[in-house]
């Protein structure tokens, strides 16, 4: 017979080997998010309809860069994770597999791709703020 | 192993909707409706990135009332979302105000700072 404490038992990883994983990220994420959204809704609506050459060069800066590809990536990671338990919550079987799959795959692929535009637009002829 | 759906008790169909579970199905409906702005406002930077002329097909549809209803729609989600966030940080870090009446409290807060945070925001930028 197995002698353990009432804290023994409750200790450890659980039975999906992820112990309080999801819940610790999300925090992490949400207190990056809470800095990073009002600083990125600064960077990025003023530039909301603005002309070609204005946007471009704008991007081409660091710090709207850097505000806009870190709230984008911290944001979909964060997304991914919320969605992730959404779909859990309301799917099982073969839907649940394939939405999680899906949701992974769009949540990355959106983070590469304004990274990428992000690179693309910055200007190789030096620091110039 | 399909057998025919067994018959289930209503929920919510007579469930009177309250300002604790309002809000948070909000939080669940804003957090992932947010995608939809994302991938307009990603599609847009991917335009800058590639030249004059898919920026112009963006920047009209952004532009357009469409992309100012899903902008506006966007931004006031996102900060619903994000004060409705601070709530489930402040719960899951200290543990305190799960009382109800302290939930509900938060909950019109949390609506009426969207609105107030979603006007000062159209206004200042």
């Amino acid at each position: 017979m197995a002698y353990i404490t009432a804290r023994k038992r409750a200790e450890g990883l659980g039975p999906a080997h992820n112990g309080t994983h999801h819940a610790w990220s999300m925090i992490i994420s949400s207190i990056s998010l809470l800095i990073l959204i009002p600083l990125f809704i600064a960077v990025v609506v003023p530039a909301i309809g603005a002309e070609y050459s204005t946007v471009a060069s704008y991007f081409a800066r660091p710090y709207p860069a850097v505000i806009t590809g870190l709230t984008i990536s911290v944001g979909m990671y964060h997304f991914k994770e919320g969605a992730h338990v959404m779909i859990t919550d309301y799917s099982t079987g073969s839907w649940r597999a394939v939405l999680i799959i899906i949701n992974a795959c769009l949540s990355y692929a959106i983070i590469a791709i304004a990274l990428f535009a992000l690179v693309r637009l910055q200007n190789s002829s030096g620091i110039h703020i | 192993m399909k057998h025919k759906p067994r018959p289930l008790s209503p929920h919510l169909q007579i469930y009177k909707p309250q300002i604790t579970s309002v809000t948070s199905i909000l939080h669940r409906i804003t957090g992932n409706a947010l995608l939809v702005p994302v991938v307009l406002l990603v599609w847009w930077l991917w335009s800058i990135a590639s030249g004059q002329a898919s920026f112009n097909l963006v920047n009209s549809i952004l532009t357009s009332w469409i992309g100012d209803l899903i902008m506006l729609c966007g931004l006031w989600g996102l900060w619903y979302h994000f004060l409705a966030g601070l709530r489930h940080v402040y719960w899951l870090t200290t543990g305190q105000g799960l009382a109800v009446h302290t939930a509900e409290r938060f909950g019109y807060a949390i609506i009426i700072g969207t609105c107030v945070l979603t006007g000062l925001t159209l206004i200042l930028f």
